[in-house]
C-alpha cells in the first residue's frame, strides 16, 4: 500500500477471545476474507471462569499488513486483546508433534537413537511401529521429521504453535 | 456515533428481573420498545409467526410491510440515516434471511446502525436441513458488525439489548439476531439492558489530547491546508456537522467532502469545494493534490476518492481521524492518526486551535492558497450546456439542477435518495445539500435498487417531508416492487427517473474503456413508467423535452401522493469530470473533448 517496500516476516498473532460460538469463525473468516495467510492455527479455552479462549495464528506478512491484521482483529466484537509477536518481540513459541514411524531392524534402532537425541518420547510402540511425541520450536520439529523420513516416517500430526511473551509482560 | 449520548440505555441491573411469564416474542417486543424502537420494516413467514402474532397484539411499535426483504434493510438504513436512530428489520428464516444479505453488507460498508431480526427453525431442528433453514449467522458473519444465534430463552432479552448497543456505538453497523421459533413461542425471562454489554467490546470514542495537539500544531503551520471529510461526520450526528462548520470557519481552511459526507458542510459555503474523488470537482481534486496539510475527518481513503494511490496528495502532511482504528494507515500512511468520534475530534481541534497562539504561517500564504483555489474554480468543472429550446433534449444535469431549484422553492425539508450509477453522481454534483442526514445513497457497496426502498424508510421517518428518489431506469427496476409498499402506506414519495435507456455508468465505462462495445448495457423492453405508476395507484408523469421539464417537476412536487416522473434524458451523456482509473487527481478528464488514453493498468481497476 505504501511506497516503501517492506519484506514479509513471520509472526505469531495471539488473540484472547470471548469463548463463544462463532468467535473462531469470525477470526479465520477475517483472515480468508481479507487475503491474509494462515500457516498454523491453535485454539483452546484458557480461562474457563472468565470464558476466554486463546487463538494463536502463524502468518507471514509485511509489518504494514501485520499492523492491519492486528487492527482488524482487534475490532471484532468478541476479541479482548491481540499480540503480534515477530522476531523483534521476545517470545516463546512451541509446537507439539506426534510422529508415526513404521520400521524394523536397523532403521528401527536408528529412529529410536535419533528420537533420544531430540528428546522425543515414544508414546506408543508396536512390533513394527513407534509414535513419538516431540515438543519444541517448529524448526526442531521440521528437522526431526526430515530425519525420520528415510527411516519409515508414516504419518505426522502437529498441533500448530502456542506462543507467549517472555518476561512479566502479559497479553 | 457517540456512545456517551446513549449511555442512558445501559441501565444497571434492576432490583430484580421481571418474572411475570412472557413469551420470547413478547420479551422481544418489550425490549424493542425499551430501546426506543418505533418502526419495524419487515416481511412475515413461518419462523416468525409468533413474533408477528405479538406485533398484532400491541400498538407501541408500527410494522411496515415491504415487498422484499432486501428492501426492508434499505428502508431501515434510510430511516437510520435520516433520523440518527437504529433501523430495525424483521424477516423470516431461510430465504427471508438470505434476501437481507445485500442490505446488511450495504449497511456495513456505509456504517449504518441497523438491527435485523431473522426467524430460525426451532433449536432442536437446527442442523437438520429443515424447511426454510439456513445457516444465517454463518452467511451473514462477514456482512455484519456482529451477529447472534440465540439458543436459550434467557439470552433473548440481554442479547437484543446488546445488539442495539453494538449497532449504534463505536463505528455503527448492522447487527443480526437469529431467533429460533421455539424460543419465541415458549416463555422467556425479561431483563433490562446489562450494565456491561459485551465485556470485550469497548470502542474508543474520546480522542487523545496529545494527538489532537500534534494535529493542530501541523494545521497552524499549514500554508495550503485542506479538510477532507466523510460519512463519519454524518454518523456522529448533526452536532458533528455543527462542530465541523465552526472548525472550518475558525481556521479559514477549505473543505472537501466524500460522497458520504455531503451535507456536513452547506453546499453553497464559500469554503466548501464540493465533492472530491472520481467524479469530484476540479478544485476539490486539485486542492487534494496540492495541499500541504490534509486533515481527513471520518473518511477512509476509499479507492473512489484516492485514484492512483502513489500519486494521492503527494507530499502532504496527513492527519486522519476515524472512530475505527483499523482505518488508520490502512490505505494511506498518515503522519498523525486520531482514534475518536468525529464530533469530539472536531470540537477538540477547535479548542486546541483557539488556545494555541500565533500561527507560524503568514496570512499571505492562505491568501495565495485561496487565490489558487479560486483559479481552479473558474474551470467550472460541473458546467454543461443545455439547449433551452422547448423541443431540446433534456440533459440529466439540467434536470437535477431544476429539480433542486424547484424543490428548494417549496421551502420543504427535503430528503434525497438515489440508486447507483450516473444519476447518483449527477445528484451528488448538482443537488446541493445544506444539512446533514438528507442525502441517502449507497456509497461503499454501490447497491443498485437502494433508492426506492430508502425513500420508503425516509418517508416513514419524516411523513411531512419531501422525499425524492433520484433514480436511473435500470437501478429502480431492481426494487420496483416497493411501489406497492408506497401505495399501501400512501407515502408521497417522488421517484424522479433520469431515463437514458442505458445502464449509464456501465455504458460510459464501455465507451471509455472498451471502444464503445455496449455489451448488455442497453435497457431493452422498459416498462411504460407512467402506466407502471398508475397500476401501483400513483401518479405517472413524463417529460421528453426541455419545454416539458419544469411543468412535470412542478406537478410532481405539488401532488400530495406518490409520483413516478419519467424524465427522458440524453442517452449518450457521460458523467464528468472524471478521474479515469489508474490516474492521479491532477489528471482529470473534464469533458468528452479531452481524449486521454486510459492506461492498460487502469483498465484492470474497477
Amino acid at each position: 500500500m505504501t511506497t516503501q517496500q517492506e519484506s514479509p516476516v513471520s509472526a505469531v498473532i495471539s488473540i484472547q477471545v470471548e469463548n463463544e460460538s462463532g468467535a473462531l469463525a469470525r477470526v479465520i473468516g477475517l483472515f480468508s476474507g481479507r487475503g491474509y495467510n494462515i500457516e498454523s492455527l491453535t485454539v483452546a479455552a484458557v480461562d474457563e471462569a472468565r470464558r476466554q479462549s486463546r487463538i494463536n495464528i502463524v502468518t507471514t506478512a509485511t509489518p504494514h499488513v501485520l499492523a492491519q491484521i492486528r487492527a482488524q482483529v482487534e475490532r471484532l466484537v468478541p476479541v479482548y486483546r491481540v499480540a503480534v509477536m515477530t522476531g523483534r518481540e521476545p517470545h516463546v513459541a512451541r509446537e507439539m508433534a506426534l510422529v508415526k514411524v513404521i520400521a524394523s531392524g536397523e532403521r528401527r534402532a536408528d529412529a529410536l537413537r535419533i528420537a533420544q537425541a531430540f528428546r522425543a518420547h515414544p508414546v506408543d510402540a508396536s512390533a513394527t511401529s513407534f509414535v513419538f511425541e516431540l515438543t519444541g520450536a517448529s524448526d526442531k520439529l521440521d528437522a526431526f521429521i526430515d530425519l525420520m523420513r528415510p527411516l519409515g516416517l508414516a504419518e505426522v500430526s502437529r498441533t500448530g504453535i502456542a506462543a507467549i511473551a517472555r518476561g512479566a509482560a502479559i497479553l | 456515533m457517540n456512545t456517551a449520548s446513549h449511555q442512558t440505555d445501559l441501565k444497571p441491573h434492576a432490583a430484580g428481573t421481571d418474572t411475570s411469564v412472557l413469551s420470547g416474542a413478547e420479551v422481544l417486543l418489550r425490549v424493542l420498545a425499551e430501546q426506543g424502537v418505533e418502526v419495524i420494516f419487515g416481511y412475515p413467514g413461518g419462523a416468525v409467526l409468533p413474533i408477528y402474532d405479538a406485533i398484532f397484539r400491541q400498538d407501541a411499535i408500527r410494522h411496515v410491510l415491504v415487498r422484499h426483504e432486501q428492501a426492508a434493510v434499505h428502508a431501515a438504513e434510510a430511516y437510520a440515516r435520516s433520523t440518527g436512530k437504529v433501523g430495525v428489520v424483521l424477516v423470516t428464516s431461510g430465504p427471508g434471511a438470505t434476501n437481507t444479505v445485500t442490505g446488511l453488507l450495504d449497511a456495513m460498508l456505509d456504517s449504518i446502525p441497523v438491527v435485523c431480526f431473522s426467524g430460525q427453525v426451532g433449536v432442536p431442528l437446527i442442523g437438520t436441513d429443515a424447511f426454510q433453514e439456513a445457516d444465517t449467522t454463518g452467511i451473514t458473519r462477514p456482512a455484519t458488525k456482529y451477529n447472534y444465534l440465540i439458543r436459550r430463552a434467557e439470552d433473548v432479552a440481554p442479547c437484543v439489548h446488546e445488539a442495539f448497543h453494538i449497532a449504534r456505538s463505536g463505528r455503527p453497523g448492522p447487527v443480526l439476531v437469529d431467533l429460533p421459533k421455539n424460543l419465541m413461542v415458549g416463555p422467556a425471562p425479561y431483563s433490562e439492558a446489562p450494565r456491561v454489554p459485551h465485556p470485550s467490546y469497548r470502542p474508543q470514542t474520546e480522542p487523545g489530547r496529545d494527538v489532537i495537539a500534534r494535529a493542530v500544531a501541523a494545521m497552524k503551520g499549514a500554508r495550503r491546508p485542506l479538510f477532507y471529510t466523510g460519512g463519519g461526520i454524518i454518523n456522529a450526528g448533526p452536532e458533528a456537522s455543527a462542530a465541523l462548520r465552526k472548525l472550518v470557519e475558525k481556521t479559514g481552511f477549505p473543505c472537501t467532502s466524500t460522497l458520504m459526507g455531503l451535507g456536513s458542510m452547506p453546499a453553497g459555503d464559500r469554503r466548501f469545494l464540493g465533492m472530491l474523488g472520481m467524479h469530484g470537482t476540479y478544485e476539490a481534486n486539485m486542492a487534494t493534490h496540492g495541499c500541504d496539510v490534509l486533515i481527513a475527518l471520518g473518511s477512509r481513503f476509499d479507492d473512489r476518492v484516492t485514484g492512483r494511490l502513489d500519486a494521492f496528495s503527494p507530499g502532504s502532511f496527513k492527519i486522519h481521524a476515524d472512530i475505527d482504528p483499523s482505518q488508520i494507515n490502512k490505505i494511506v500512511q498518515v503522519d498523525v492518526g486520531i482514534v475518536g468520534d468525529a464530533r469530539r475530534v472536531a470540537e477538540m481541534m477547535l479548542e486546541e486551535w483557539e488556545c494555541t497562539p500565533a500561527n507560524t504561517r503568514q496570512p499571505i500564504d492562505m491568501a495565495q492558497w485561496w487565490h489558487q483555489i479560486n483559479e481552479w474554480r473558474k474551470t467550472d468543472s460541473l458546467g454543461f450546456v443545455q439547449d433551452k429550446a422547448p423541443e431540446a433534449i433534456i440533459r440529466p444535469q439540467y434536470a437535477i439542477r431544476r429539480l433542486h431549484e424547484l424543490a428548494t422553492a417549496t421551502g420543504r425539508d427535503t430528503y434525497v435518495s438515489t440508486e447507483v450509477g450516473q444519476h447518483q453522481m449527477w445528484a451528488a454534483q448538482h443537488f446541493g445539500f445544506d444539512k446533514p442526514n438528507r442525502w441517502l445513497t449507497s456509497g461503499g457497496l454501490g447497491t443498485m435498487g437502494y433508492g426506492l426502498p430508502a425513500a420508503v424508510g425516509a418517508q416513514i421517518a419524516h411523513p411531512d417531508a419531501l422525499v425524492i428518489d433520484i433514480a436511473g431506469e435500470a437501478s429502480t427496476l431492481m426494487n420496483i416492487q416497493e411501489l406497492s409498499t408506497i401505495a399501501q402506506y400512501r407515502l408521497p414519495v417522488k421517484v424522479f427517473i433520469l431515463n437514458n435507456q442505458y445502464m449509464g455508468m456501465v455504458r460510459q465505462w464501455q465507451e471509455l474503456l472498451h471502444d464503445s462495445r455496449y455489451s448488455e448495457s442497453y435497457s431493452a423492453a422498459l416498462p411504460d413508467f407512467v402506466k407502471l405508476a398508475e397500476s401501483f395507484h400513483g401518479k405517472g408523469l413524463r417529460a421528453t423535452c426541455v419545454g416539458e421539464l419544469d411543468g412535470v417537476i412542478a406537478e410532481m412536487l405539488a401532488h400530495p401522493g406518490p409520483v413516478v416522473a419519467d424524465i427522458c434524458v440524453a442517452q449518450d451523456e457521460n458523467c464528468y469530470p472524471m478521474i479515469p482509473s489508474g490516474a492521479a487527481h491532477n489528471q482529470m478528464l473534464l469533458g468528452p473533448d479531452q481524449d486521454d488514453e486510459i492506461s492498460a493498468e487502469g483498465r484492470m481497476l474497477v
